[in-house]
């Protein structure tokens, strides 16, 4: 099925300061056939499709397309010469339309054309409604779900009309239709004779669409092959897929115990969209509760708003004072600590100065001990105390970021999808953190999307769709009650 | 359902009511600029003359900032430039003005070029920090260079635009509306995406096949080329060239200070902040030391409550009602 073999990759290599993110790796990509790229977070997928792209220059290596070594050249020569990427993170153009997006990625690189040439127009409507964004072509993309911003980063690669795609975390955040959606689309750049390399973490999407994978861990290649062969591979298996989320027995808390924290018909509103419908929830002293809910179901905002970052109505009791009105670093120091989903690491600080830094209201005889205890929790953190925080995979920068929070010494804790763009790998490892935060006299309130993460840990869960409170109850009867019902 | 049919229709007929409401806004002023001659004073008329000169300084750093994404903090590096060569070339070698306006024009284009291809290697507040040295470094080279550039002082030119305030007022007026114009035009064309793009997402635009140091060099080209001119006719307008006119830190703040509160990615509010400004400044100087103080204040209160500017203020006004 698959042509010529378009791009061929030799002893790719690239360090980030002392972090080896990509080390010998090669591989061929023919035109027609789908690679797909996968291993845990931080295992260097990302970094080689921007050593390709160019976006980085890879320290040693050969990359050759259409009979040139294209290694080390800047971004725009290699995107004029076929090659397109489309980024994980979408950052559309604020004042333009979706379809001026799709219309810029049309245009030439040239200094002297002032107008676009006449066709560009009708070309650019039939591109955008190939991947399904003709009702929304003159919308501006900050009215625009996050679905449909993906879409319109698959358009502008398509306007492009590369030879080469290069497709970073394309399901990230969508949902099994739209996934459904976005593979369709994958497999009809294929059947283009377009050669596509594919990144993903989610191994099921992957196994579902590519020809042959490539599996890495730590920036090195431990398996290739036919997806089926790659996917029996001990290594893979062992480094990848990790074991089972399991959790301990716990301790039941008495519903008398106080309630730390009490949220009472809060509402949200952005502009004219309703995002928090009257939420009612408690949270009592020592409990650990997961809100579950989709993307776009208000869980950040139920959080930012307890945090004072968004306004909203309605009253929201920490230890029995109303803190509506208080000052986000006032509710902080209060005792309510949120991890938010962002992570919002001092990228250019080191690990451990973002830990100082959480810890500097303490003595410093109680940050050493802290310090110590969370190193325990987070063994790798300590490994990479003296490395800048933007130089650590993803897993380990969720970990520094509740780590962070952490040393404030919370009473209570808000982890915002701890688990977002992470493998399962690194979850397992972060369950394990949760069991032990469980141990201790912290109180948990977990939002995750991820329900095999959330429910093992909780004593109660909440149920957030659409702004609201849908359901409430032991996550022993969320199977029963809500079933399949969630997703 | 309904709701979805509707809305791209909606949002077309909104962009279209913007673009005519901006239509109005330029023709009312436009029409106002005319005919202010007849009825304002010779001092008034001067006063707006400064005051569009300073506009074409105002939009051309707009290209830079609301475009581009650079924030040039030296404005007058480029005017400067402008407005000395102009100024050498005419009291030294004789040549008339028109060729003394291009020359400065070519000038500040070249001295564009020899520090943004440097500074453009550098991100962030680095590069804004590069163009204030430029400032400083130009603020010193016409002390050092006395014989040539009057130092301190300043330099008389022997030719001037005209000694008729309301003929100075038209061609000042002439060279505002070509370039806004032209720099306006720019801004909503191809280029104006492609910049906009390299300076929101400059890796994401690169990867989309644009070479955005080329953009970047080549706006910055434009903008030195209108700085220049108006630099240059600014000096045949006073008759002087001095530092305190068209070099000093404070005239950049000023230019600054008139494109943010004008409104950013807008070109053209840039010149009704300047017009303000200027005009405001004038028409308080009876109250002495504290005029200044007081035209800070009133930018400052602009600034913070409409972040838009005014001209993105004027625009935008009832939209969300």
């Amino acid at each position: 099925m698959s042509g010529p073999v378009r791009l061929r990759i030799r002893g790719l290599a690239k360090r980030f300061g002392g972090l080896v993110a990509v080390k010998d790796i090669g591989f061929d990509l023919a035109a027609g056939e789908i690679l797909g790229l996968i291993g845990p977070n931080g295992s260097g997928k990302s970094t080689v499709m921007k050593l390709i792209m160019g976006v980085e220059r890879p320290d040693s290596g050969t990359i050759e397309f259409a009979g040139k070594d294209i290694a080390g050249w800047p971004a725009h020569r290699i995107a004029r010469a076929g090659l397109n990427m489309v980024f994980q993170h979408s950052r559309p153009l604020h004042r333009q339309t979706v379809l001026e997006h799709v219309k810029l990625a049309l245009l030439p690189d040239s200094l002297v054309r002032l107008a676009a040439a006449p066709h560009i127009e009708e070309r650019a409507r039939t591109i955008a409604a190939r991947v399904g964004l003709a009702d929304v072509a003159d919308r501006h993309p900050s009215t625009l779900p996050f679905a449909a911003l993906r879409r319109l980063e698959v358009a502008k690669a398509i306007a492009r009309d590369p030879q080469v795609m290069l497709i970073d975390e394309p399901f990230a955040g969508l949902t099994l239709a739209e996934i459904g959606d976005f593979s369709d689309l994958i497999r009809g750049f294929r059947d283009e004779g377009r050669a596509v390399l594919l990144v993903d973490h989610s191994v099921k999407s992957v196994a579902a669409l590519a020809d042959r994978t490539l599996a890495m861990y730590l920036g090195e290649k431990v398996a290739e092959g036919s997806t089926d062969e790659v996917m029996q591979n001990e290594t893979v298996r062992r480094v990848y897929l990790g074991g089972k989320i399991e959790a301990a027995e716990r301790s039941h808390v008495p519903a008398e115990t106080p309630a730390l924290l009490e949220v009472e018909d809060l509402s949200v509103l952005y502009g004219k969209a309703q995002a928090l419908d009257r939420v009612g929830c408690v949270v009592r002293e020592g409990e650990f509760i997961s809100i579950v809910g989709l993307n776009g179901a208000g869980k950040t905002t139920l959080f930012n708003a307890i945090s004072g970052l968004v306004p909203y109505s309605g009253a929201v009791r920490f230890e029995g004072h109303d803190i509506n009105g208080r000052t986000v670093g006032a509710i902080a120091r209060g005792g309510v600590v949120q991890c938010p989903e962002s992570r919002e690491l001092f990228t250019h600080m080191s690990v451990r100065e973002n830990l100082d830094l959480g810890g500097q209201h303490l003595p410093p005889a109680a940050r050493a001990t802290h310090l110590e205890w969370l190193f325990d929790l987070f063994p790798i953190l300590r490994q990479r105390q003296s490395q800048h925080a933007r130089t650590l995979s993803g897993g380990e920068q969720q970990m520094l970021a509740i780590a962070r929070s952490m040393m404030m010494q919370p009473k209570l804790l808000i982890l915002d999808e701890p688990t977002l763009g992470l493998a399962p790998v690194i979850l397992e490892q972060l369950s394990k953190a949760m069991d032990r935060l469980r141990s201790t006299s912290i109180t948990v309130l977990l939002g995750e999307q991820n329900v095999t993460f959330a429910l093992p840990h909780a004593d109660r869960v909440y149920v957030l769709d659409h702004g609201r409170i849908t359901w409430e109850g032991a996550p022993g009867r969320f199977a029963r009650e809500m079933g399949t019902g969630y997703l | 359902m309904t709701f979805e049919d509707k809305s791209p229709r909606s949002a077309r007929a909104m962009a279209r009511l913007l673009h005519s409401r901006l239509l109005w806004i330029c023709a009312v002023a436009v029409i106002a600029a005319l005919t202010l001659p007849l009825w304002v004073s010779a001092y008034l008329l001067g006063v707006l003359t400064a005051a569009y000169y300073f506009g074409i300084f105002a939009m051309s750093w707009d290209l830079l900032f609301g475009f581009a994404g650079e924030v040039n903090f030296g404005p007058t590096f480029l005017i400067g430039i402008g407005a000395y060569a102009a100024a050498i070339l005419n009291s030294r070698y004789g040549l008339s003005i028109p060729l003394c306006v291009l020359a400065g024009a070519a000038t500040a284009i070249v001295g564009g070029v020899l520090l943004a291809v440097p500074a453009l290697r550098l991100r962030g507040p680095y590069f804004g920090l590069v163009t204030l040295v430029a400032v400083l470094l130009l603020l010193n080279a016409v002390v050092i260079f006395a014989g040539v550039t009057g130092g301190e002082i300043g330099m008389t030119v022997p030719d001037v635009l005209s000694i008729d305030a309301t003929t100075n007022y038209w061609i000042a007026l002439a060279a505002l509306i070509i370039s806004a114009a032209i720099l306006f035009g720019l801004s909503r064309s191809t280029l104006g995406l492609i910049l906009q793009a390299s300076g929101q997402d400059p890796v994401g635009t690169q990867a989309l096949g644009f070479n955005i140091t080329k953009h970047k060099v080549a706006a910055f080209c434009t903008s030195a080329a209108f700085s220049g001119t108006a630099g240059a006719l600014l000096v045949f307008y006073m008759g002087t060239a001095s530092v305190d006119t068209v070099v000093d830190i404070a005239i950049g703040v000023q230019v600054i200070i008139a494109a943010v509160l004008g409104g950013r990615r807008t070109i053209l509010g840039a010149v009704l902040g300047a017009v303000f400004l200027i005009l405001a400044t004038e028409l308080l100087r009876p109250l002495g030391q504290l005029n200044t103080f007081v035209v800070a204040a009133v930018a400052l209160a602009v600034i913070l409550f409409f972040p838009e500017g005014l001209l993105g203020y004027a625009m935008h006004a009832g939209e969300r009602k």
